[in-house]
């Protein structure tokens, strides 16, 4: 049924059909309802069912417990600071967090799929389904009170400089998610780091209730950083009600997330293993070398599960695309990234959050670490045929 | 004693339709056609005309660089048409076989006193020469070359691949024989399956037999070689078919030229699917008139197994190097709804995004010709790596013959490959890249460059 009705539209959108100009739009509309059909011409002619749509798809369903939890912990820190926390009901946390965070998904979906539908139809190519990931990671990674107008140009500019001028998903060297966030941590960074940024303090849509406009709040981090004692439990900082960019407070959901990558083989656990080793070592190294500040003595499990680390390890550092390609060099990314995460937070007191940054560092060294491994094989392989010429 | 080598890369994939160990007597027309394009590297140059008379074992054409390469007919007869397309590319030679069937004689040899050279004069004069191999590029070999060494594979894990232990049952000695001749020109490496160690092939002592244990493609003699002893650049390796290796043991055993193979017909579109004796050339329709509905829409003929072979027609030929015949579904009337989510329990996926995990190895699958995606740039890291056991980076190599970086391809390995090896990585890919016809489009401008 959906095969005839699409059948019937196909016409206007081919070349010289009245709305030709959504080709592309219309393409992705009908891969997105049916399964092609094209059989392949040459090389093989059975093909595994697997396409990146489906890979795209469980990284989606991967974040989904971290996003649930983040509207659930949006509403409760909005009943925690307006006093109301008594009388706050799950479901209404729950429910004004999703009509907080609704907008922001919308907004980052409309204006990136929208620069995605117009560089497909401008180069004649399928709808690339990367944006679907990056889409949703954007407005889970930064913190609740981003403005919609600043999303949208944070987006547009990643999507744009960090994505499309490479030649889109598959070849870009940067995580684009994260160079949303660092678009925004640069331009904006009242609106992204400090003390009120992390709790909505308004009602929407009838939900939640009105806190007084000087309330505020500081991350774990932020409190460590500022030299304050932390007053989050571990307990919190391990289910994630604890204060933090949106989707990245929940260990729990982060996990389940993790489990899903792992177990479909989408993410690399090379990478993500030695993400936590490299963070562990280098955080525990920071708790015996004797350093004063807050950050070096936080014990360094409490490192591992604040901030951005755990979210970062599992969906940004494991990226395919930008991170290592080789087996053997995921694990020397991985480990750095924990390292350098861990010594940003220690070292610069005023970049608390040192894992985008470490992240997008590496982004930057992993084709080098890749060309390091690459290189050991052409060698070996230039070794075997002097030797073999010499017999 | 035998070298074992345990692979462990590689993916076995069981498909529905696979061949029964059983001999189909075979009723043919007597049309046959040689294709010059199967004997890929080759400019072929006609030495018959329309409506001359050849003996089996008669060239039809011969190599245009070399002057030397034969390719001969399978049949005595009368070439009755020779097909040509666009620029007068000779696309077929047909040849009517008579009633009654005459070989050239070449002359019983004596495998003791056969040397290098009257080996490779015999090779090419009977035009077996042709299908002889070579690494680098996977083409026909240069009979000016000596090779390093030459290596035969006995077996395939391809899906639905014909068993060679099978195909060559009753005609052991003359795989033997065969083995023997090629080890006066260099070293023969002989890779079988485990399953092959008891089995008559063996023993034959004039030549290094390793086995092989792993899932596909560990059957194919280009992995084999990269475990044994890789081609450097600037050595030549040659590279037979078992089937061929017997074609040249009876040569010898006979002094004719007989190019009957025994292949698998196979695949869930054939009604039985049985092992037949037929010559190469043979048309398709003979070897599938009692088998499948030759008119039928939404279903494929491969010359050759689902992952190596090439879609065929229904008023096509059994092609020179194909070791089975297979009939699937075409899979171009499937609508399937929202592919990305949907469960698909009768998919077949490497990927654990779907369910072929939990129904273990057992279960057989019937899978189509749809691509099931689109063309994407090269996402996921490690796919290729998974399914690729060489000692060589997949991936970095497609994208070195891809971007036209020659340095890169020699470092990387390209003088090792072939499109073949490509093709499990081909399947599991799940940005859709064409691999083989990337990897074959490499070989050939590399060789062009190197000439």
């Amino acid at each position: 049924m959906i095969k005839k009705i699409l059948d019937k539209m196909r016409p206007s959108f081919q070349d010289g059909g009245k709305l030709k100009a959504f080709r592309s739009v219309f393409e992705g509309m009908e891969t997105f309802l049916l399964v092609p059909n094209t059989t392949s011409k040459t090389g093989v002619s059975i093909h595994d069912a697997i396409d990146s749509k489906r890979i795209m798809s469980f990284v989606v369903i991967a974040l989904l417990p971290a996003l649930f939890f983040g509207m659930y912990n949006i509403g409760y820190w909005n009943a925690v600071a307006s006093g109301h926390l008594a009388d706050a009901s799950f479901f209404g946390m729950f429910f004004y967090g999703l009509a907080v965070m609704l907008p922001k998904i919308v907004v980052s979906y409309a204006v990136g799929l929208g620069i995605e539908f117009i560089v497909a139809q401008w180069k004649h190519e399928e709808i690339q389904e990367g944006y679907l990931v990056t889409g949703l990671l954007i407005p889970m990674i930064v913190p609740v009170g981003c403005p919609l107008w600043m999303l949208a140009v944070a987006v547009a500019f990643s999507v744009i400089f960090a994505k499309e001028i490479y030649g889109g998903t598959g070849m870009n060297i940067f995580n684009p998610a994260l160079v949303a966030r660092a678009f925004l941590f640069f331009a904006y960074p009242s609106k992204m780091s400090g003390d009120s940024v992390w709790v909505n303090l308004d009602p929407v849509l009838g939900l939640g209730f009105q806190a007084p406009d000087a309330y505020t709040l500081a991350t774990p981090l932020g409190q460590a950083a500022a030299g304050h004692p932390v007053t989050t439990d571990f307990s919190h900082m391990i289910s994630g009600l604890m204060p933090g960019s949106i989707g990245e407070t929940s260990v729990i959901a982060i996990a389940i997330g993790a489990a899903i990558l792992l177990w479909t083989k989408i993410a690399s656990w090379r990478t993500m293993s030695s993400v936590f080793i490299g963070g562990a070592l280098t955080a525990f190294l920071f708790n015996v070398s004797g350093m004063e500040s807050g950050v070096a003595t936080m014990p360094w499990y409490h490192h591992l599960v604040l901030g951005g680390f755990c979210f970062g390890a599992v969906f940004m550092a494991t990226d395919p695309v930008t991170s290592s390609r080789t087996a053997s060099g995921q694990y020397v990314y991985g480990f750095l990234i924990g390292v350098l995460a861990i010594v940003i937070r220690v070292l610069n007191p005023g970049y608390p959050e040192g894992m985008m940054l470490a992240i997008l560092f590496m982004n930057m060294f992993a084709p080098l670490i890749d060309y390091c491994v690459v290189q050991r094989n052409i060698s070996r392989r230039a070794r075997r045929a002097k030797t073999s010429q010499k017999n | 004693m035998e070298r074992l080598y345990k692979i462990k890369k590689g993916l076995d994939l069981n498909l529905k339709g696979k061949a029964v160990l059983e001999l189909q007597p075979l009723k043919t027309s007597g049309e046959y056609a040689i294709v010059p394009d199967d004997f890929h590297g080759m400019v072929p140059r006609l030495v018959v005309k329309e409506g001359e008379q050849v003996l089996a074992g008669q060239p039809l054409f011969v190599d245009k660089a070399t002057e030397r390469i034969k390719v001969v007919s399978p049949v005595s007869g009368t070439v009755s048409a020779i097909v040509r397309g666009e620029r007068r590319k000779i696309l077929r030679v047909c040849v009517k076989a008579n009633a009654q069937q005459e070989n050239h004689d070449f002359g019983k040899a004596d495998l003791g006193k056969l040397s290098a050279e009257s080996v490779i004069e015999l090779l090419l004069s009977s035009g077996l020469f042709a299908f002889v191999r070579q690494r680098p590029y996977d083409v026909v070999a240069n009979p000016a070359d000596q090779p390093k060494a030459i290596f035969v594979s006995a077996f395939s894990k391809m899906p639905l691949a014909a068993d060679f232990t099978f195909a060559a049952q009753g005609r052991e000695e003359a795989f033997k024989n065969g083995l023997r001749t090629l080890a006066k020109i260099a070293k023969v490496h002989l890779g079988i399956s485990p399953d092959q160690i008891n089995t008559p092939l063996l023993p034959v002592s004039e030549v290094e037999v390793s086995v092989f244990d792993g899932p596909n493609p560990s059957g194919n003699v280009g992995v084999q070689i990269n475990h044994i002893d890789p081609v450097n650049k600037g050595e030549v390796v040659w590279t037979l078919d078992p089937g061929v290796v017997i074609m040249l043991g009876e040569l010898v055993e006979t002094g004719h030229v007989n190019l009957t193979r025994r292949i698998a017909v196979a695949g869930s579109h054939v009604a039985s699917p049985r092992y037949v004796e037929v010559k190469i050339g043979a048309p398709l329709a003979d070897i599938l008139a009692e088998q499948t509905d030759l008119k039928a829409e939404h279903q494929r003929i491969i010359n050759g197994n689902p992952l190596v072979g090439a879609k065929a027609e229904a008023d096509g030929y059994l092609s020179a190097f194909a070791g089975e015949v297979c009939v699937i579904p075409e899979g171009d009337d499937v609508n399937e709804v929202f592919g990305w989510i949907a469960p698909r329990f009768n998919q077949f996926s490497t990927s654990r995004s779907y369910f072929s995990w939990m129904f273990g190895k057992n279960r057989q699958y019937d899978l189509d010709c749809r691509i099931k995606g689109g063309e994407r740039h090269m996402i996921m890291s490690g796919e290729y790596d998974r399914v690729f056991p060489m000692d060589i980076y997949a991936g970095y190599l497609i994208k070195a013959i891809i971007t036209g970086d020659i340095d890169k391809q020699e470092e990387l390995g390209i003088y090792e490959v072939a499109p073949e090896d490509f093709a499990v990585a081909e399947f599991v890919d799940s940005s859709k890249l064409e691999l083989q016809r990337i990897v074959r489009e490499g070989l050939d401008i590399l060789r062009k460059e190197n000439a």
